[in-house]
């Protein structure tokens, strides 16, 4: 097992305007991205899972040129609306560090 | 063969770059240089109160700089999503600093205003036309939404640009813009395509952001027919195929599928090509017309104002009993506040606790211990000022006063940083128009005014 903390290059979280959120998981070698790919943990129903939204909201994308898994999931509370507590959404990411690829990162 | 030369200054203008930047890429003899100086990431006050999130010392700094660039090379300036938001008062106030510069640098030169602020009038009437339709799963645009709203403003495509381009304004300063709107305008004008011009747009943007290392700075563009090439003009930052493709990410719902006022960008197939360790060209871009011409609009209402109070606490045992101490604390207040006469459906008590769950909320998947100090950032809404205050200073003294079981530091439960403990935060906006309006032409929302500066 390896956390995405442990083997991606890149993971983060941003508005996608103030009603969305998308989150970019980055992989540096095209090598550990296929690997990661074929494990199939990076998908639509984790997304829907970690940020609590129907998994028919979540938007997924596999976007092998930047070697890149993209999700972007509703805010439950708009950017700026009373409550939110991440008016950029750059900090909407951890919940991603810590889930595990069934990999061996030392391979 | 055509060939257009852009050059972006910085991600945001105000954000800065350097000058020797600035020179490398007039150097290279661009057709326009400009910046983006909006976003809607700052959130809904920005364009509720008219003001800008960059401050206006550091916008005229970068804009200074660039019109000064511009009387000694004729090359024209595009400022888009001027003052941050792109409304009325926000064009205003980067055109007064312009005029400001002009005076001071003793510059002369023709500007185009282009206005994006709506008129209310104008959008009820599309509305009942039902000509508009609502983004993000919001409500459909209806006649109160409409009239509550302190703004509203369309987003323009290229279309104004081009006309201010053609009537020889030297200064554009553009209200609310899709941001690859001036770029995609020169490029277009040029005669070359749809799908290089918004791609070259979507590259000039944010400045140098498709390079490495990451720091505001500018970026040069080269679009000749089938593709679109990227140089940072300064030479410690490249850009890598890598780094170009990873900027699809920024922002967007869709890496691959870009939606623009009178189409759709798709990047699925672009080939990404270091043409030297700094340079890389992208081809493959694709433009889908789409049969309706739209203009997406943005607005905000009033909510209220805010008042803020910012306290933490250090001790464990309080800590150990938090949720039932914040239960107790709202509680307290609410027969406080109603005891002078602001009920409980007159305000709302956000208490943030930092160190639990501050910065998701409930998404928060961390259920273990908490660590040895706490923040409580406590925020109150009303429909008044004196009301928000009124209610974060019982809020803040409930806060710091309160008993609980156990409770050994007897003389004040809360380490408050500063004096005066509460902040006046003024009025607070949310985002209440989100929606999509059909048009007959690209440049009828956004009227053009020249001026000989």
């Amino acid at each position: 097992m390896a956390s995405i903390a442990s083997i991606a290059q890149v993971c983060k979280s941003k508005n996608a305007g103030p009603f969305f959120f998308t989150i970019d998981v980055v992989f540096e070698k095209k090598e550990m991205f296929e690997r990661v790919r074929a494990t199939n943990v990076l998908k639509a129903e984790l997304f829907a899972d970690l940020y609590k939204v129907d998994l028919a909201d979540v938007q997924f994308t596999i976007y092998p040129a930047a070697l890149a898994f993209k999700a972007t999931v509703p805010r439950r509370i708009p950017a700026g609306e009373i409550g939110d507590s991440d008016v950029y959404g750059a900090q909407q990411h951890a919940p991603l560090l810590t889930v595990d690829i069934p990999i061996n990162d030392l391979d | 063969m055509t060939e257009v030369r852009l050059l972006s200054t910085t991600a945001i203008l105000g954000y800065g770059f350097p000058e020797d930047s600035l020179k490398r890429g007039l150097a290279r003899k661009p057709h326009l240089m400009g910046a983006d100086a909006g976003s809607v990431d700052p959130g809904p006050y920005y364009l509720g109160s008219g003001k800008s999130f960059a401050s206006p010392r550091a916008i005229k700094r970068d804009l200074q700089l660039m019109l000064r660039a511009s009387a000694e090379t004729g090359v024209p300036v595009a400022i888009s999503t001027a003052g941050g938001a792109g409304g009325t008062p926000h064009l205003e106030a980067t055109a007064e600093l312009a005029r400001e510069i002009a005076r001071e640098d003793k510059l002369d030169f023709k500007m185009a205003l282009i206005g994006s602020e709506q008129d209310k009038a104008f959008l009820a009437r599309k509305a009942a036309e039902g000509k508009t339709r609502a983004l993000a799963g919001l409500p459909a645009l209806g006649g109160e939404t409409i009239e509550r709203a302190t703004r509203i403003v369309g987003l323009m495509g290229p279309e104004p640009y081009i006309e201010a381009l053609d009537a020889g304004a030297q200064v554009i300063i553009g209200g609310r813009s899709t941001d690859p709107a001036p770029w995609a305008a020169a490029v277009i004008r040029a005669g070359l395509g749809q799908a290089e011009a918004w791609y070259a747009g979507k590259m000039l943007e944010c400045g140098a952001e498709p390079a490495l290392p990451k720091k505001e700075d500018c970026l040069f563009v080269t679009v000749t027919e089938g593709g679109v090439e990227c140089e940072p003009t300064n030479p410690i930052r490249r850009c890598t195929p890598m780094s170009v493709a990873n900027f699809a990410l920024h922002e967007n719902s869709s890496p691959v599928r870009h939606v623009e006022p009178g189409g759709v960008l798709d990047t699925t197939d672009c080939v990404f090509e270091a043409v030297s360790d700094r340079a890389v060209r992208i081809s493959g871009m694709r433009w889908e017309p789409s049969d309706r011409l739209t203009i997406k609009l943005e607005g905000v209402e009033l909510v209220g104002y805010r008042a803020v109070a910012i306290c933490a606490t250090r001790d464990p045992v309080l800590i150990a009993t938090i949720d039932p101490y914040l239960v107790r604390v709202r509680e307290i207040v609410a027969e406080k506040t109603s005891a002078f006469g602001i009920g409980a459906a007159d305000y709302e008590l956000v208490i943030r606790v930092y160190g639990r769950d501050g910065v998701m909320g409930a998404l928060e998947p961390y259920k273990g211990p908490l660590g040895h100090e706490l923040c409580f950032v406590i925020e109150a809404i009303c429909p008044t000022q004196e009301q928000a205050s009124a209610v974060i200073a019982i809020a803040r003294t409930t806060m710091l006063h309160s008993d609980f079981p156990g409770r050994l530091c007897k003389e004040g439960n809360m380490a408050i940083p500063f004096s005066p403990s509460d902040l006046e935060a003024g009025a607070m906006y949310r985002f209440s128009v989100f929606h999509t309006v059909e048009v007959d032409t690209p440049t009828e929302m956004f009227p053009i005014r020249y001026e000989k500066v």
